[in-house]
């Protein structure tokens, strides 16, 4: 465990030895306030919720997250320092863990500076503290289960660009599982378990229960246990390239 | 002693066969140079061995550990410079020793004691708190070193470790590895011969993956043909550029 907090400290700072992690502050809260009040409009609402926040966090998530997860392997590789960590006395999900976890908290981060918001709701009026709460909490989960798919397909390549492309496309048919688009594309040739199956991995539709306020296990469940399996399939993918 | 061991190491990328049948052992107290033409496997056999590639069939073993079977065993006893030296340019120098030190699971007391021997050692101190990104060749090079004796391992491989320095940087690496000779066992990889006969007590010749020579570097020498006094000779070559002609034509016109 000690290995997986000394990769998450290097990685984590790494994110601030660049301007990078200023940026992404900046676009993350800009971006989010902004469909806040324009897109959703907060404030003709007049309702002391946070709901118009947390609306389009999947589809803002669907940008940054890959953003934040497209270097965690491919830099690595093009910068041959990947010869250096996988010859280091560690186990690759040591690995795997600690970038994974940089890259979640650094999201959380993000998340944490838009409590002004909060504050701001709490001062107009009084919103279910508990519904947003757990709208923090799926929308972090979210957020953690898009990095790692970001994560994943970044060991798969050392061409960032590439990394985020893939991880986009691949956050684009979670958003979108529970919609026509994708399921369209699935119904000719799969039985409908299969349909009902490729419906229920919608982040859309688990991220929305969380935020009307249901804080239930199945959403939990799934977004947990979605992080796990892409953290695995990134181990995999690293041995992969060992043998390759 | 035996610390550096393969045994018909084979890798094939696709149909492409980089490295071909390799075995060799080396002891303690070696140090072996690997030599050969660029492309001829030198790195990726360093690579199999340091346990960052998977070969396609033989082993390696490290210290009596095997690299595939017991790679963490085997890791801890080996120190490894991949060529190129990469380190994280957004570190300081410092900060980037530190990191290896404690994945490499030295107490912080141990750890202090250690980079402070190697940075007088090395002569990392003026550089200690720059960014890697804004070091010279020469300093890059010798924090890739000093990164691979951090553990003070039994075993060094090190990928072209003199390659891009200046002839004192050369001069002075090549005393480092030297004054290390005694207590570890050491693969060097590189194509400036000269470096054979200045610190290498065994040479390996490797060229198209196949392994033409494993000798002594006066061996080596005495495989360079007779001149041929009527040649005429455009560029002077050593004797040892002979024989290192000689065997990797051999191979190449057969």
């Amino acid at each position: 465990m000690n290995k997986v907090l000394l990769i998450f400290r290097r990685e984590f700072a790494g994110y601030f030895a660049t301007p990078l992690a200023a940026v992404f502050l900046a676009v993350f809260l800009g971006i989010a306030s902004g469909m806040t009040f324009f897109v959703a409009g907060f404030f003709d609402r007049a309702q002391a919720d946070m709901s118009a926040f947390f609306l389009w966090h999947p589809w803002l998530y669907l940008v940054l997250m890959p953003a934040i997860g497209m270097r965690l392997w491919a830099e690595e590789r093009r910068s041959g320092t990947i010869e250096l960590l996988m010859t280091l006395p560690v186990q690759p999900w040591q690995l795997v863990l600690g970038k994974w976890l940089a890259a979640w908290v650094f999201a959380g981060l993000a998340l944490m500076l838009s409590t002004p918001l909060w504050i701001t709701v709490n001062v107009l009026g009084s919103p279910d503290n508990g519904v947003v709460l757990a709208s923090y909490i799926g929308s972090w989960l979210m957020a953690g289960a898009f990095l790692a798919i970001a994560a994943c397909i970044s060991a798969l390549t050392k061409n960032q660009v590439l990394a985020f492309i893939g991880a986009v496309v691949a956050g684009f048919v979670f958003v979108m599982a529970g919609f026509d688009l994708v399921l369209s594309a699935v119904r000719p040739w799969a039985p409908e378990i299969v349909v009902q199956a490729v419906a229920s991995m919608s982040f859309i539709g688990h991220f929305q229960r969380i935020t009307d306020g249901v804080l239930e296990a199945p959403a939990l469940v799934f977004f947990v246990s979605l992080i796990a399996f892409a953290l695995w399939l990134n181990v995999q993918a690293l041995d992969a390239r060992k043998a390759a | 002693m035996v610390l550096v061991e393969t045994r018909a190491l084979v890798k094939q990328f696709g149909a492409f066969t980089a490295v071909d049948d390799i075995s060799f052992s080396v002891n303690r107290g070696e140090v072996v140079g690997f030599l050969g033409p660029n492309g001829a496997g030198k790195s990726t056999t360093m690579k199999i061995v340091a346990g960052f590639l998977e070969p396609t069939s033989g082993q390696a073993f490290i210290a009596g550990h095997d690299s595939r079977e017991d790679p963490i065993a085997a890791r801890q006893r080996l120190g490894y410079l991949p060529e190129g030296a990469p380190a994280y340019p957004d570190m300081t120098v410092g900060a980037f020793l530190e990191f290896v030190a404690a994945m490499r699971g030295l107490s912080p007391a141990r750890a202090n004691e250690r980079l402070a021997e190697l940075a007088e050692r090395i002569d990392l101190e003026e550089v200690w708190n720059r960014r890697i990104e804004a070091l010279s060749k020469g300093f890059k090079r010798r924090v890739g070193i000093a990164q691979a004796l951090v553990h003070d391992p039994d075993v060094l491989i090190l990928d072209e470790p003199t390659d891009g320095l200046d002839p004192n940087q050369k001069h002075e690496m090549r005393e480092l590895i030297r004054t290390l000779a005694p207590t570890k066992a050491i693969v060097v990889s590189t194509h400036i011969l000269e470096e054979v006969e200045a610190i290498c007590t065994r040479a390996i010749v490797i060229a198209r993956g196949k392994m033409l020579a494993d000798c002594t570097p006066a061996e080596l020498l005495a495989r360079a043909p007779a001149r041929d006094p009527e040649a005429h000779q455009l560029v002077r070559t050593t004797r040892l550029e002979d024989a290192f002609r000689h065997i990797t034509l051999e191979q190449a016109g057969s």
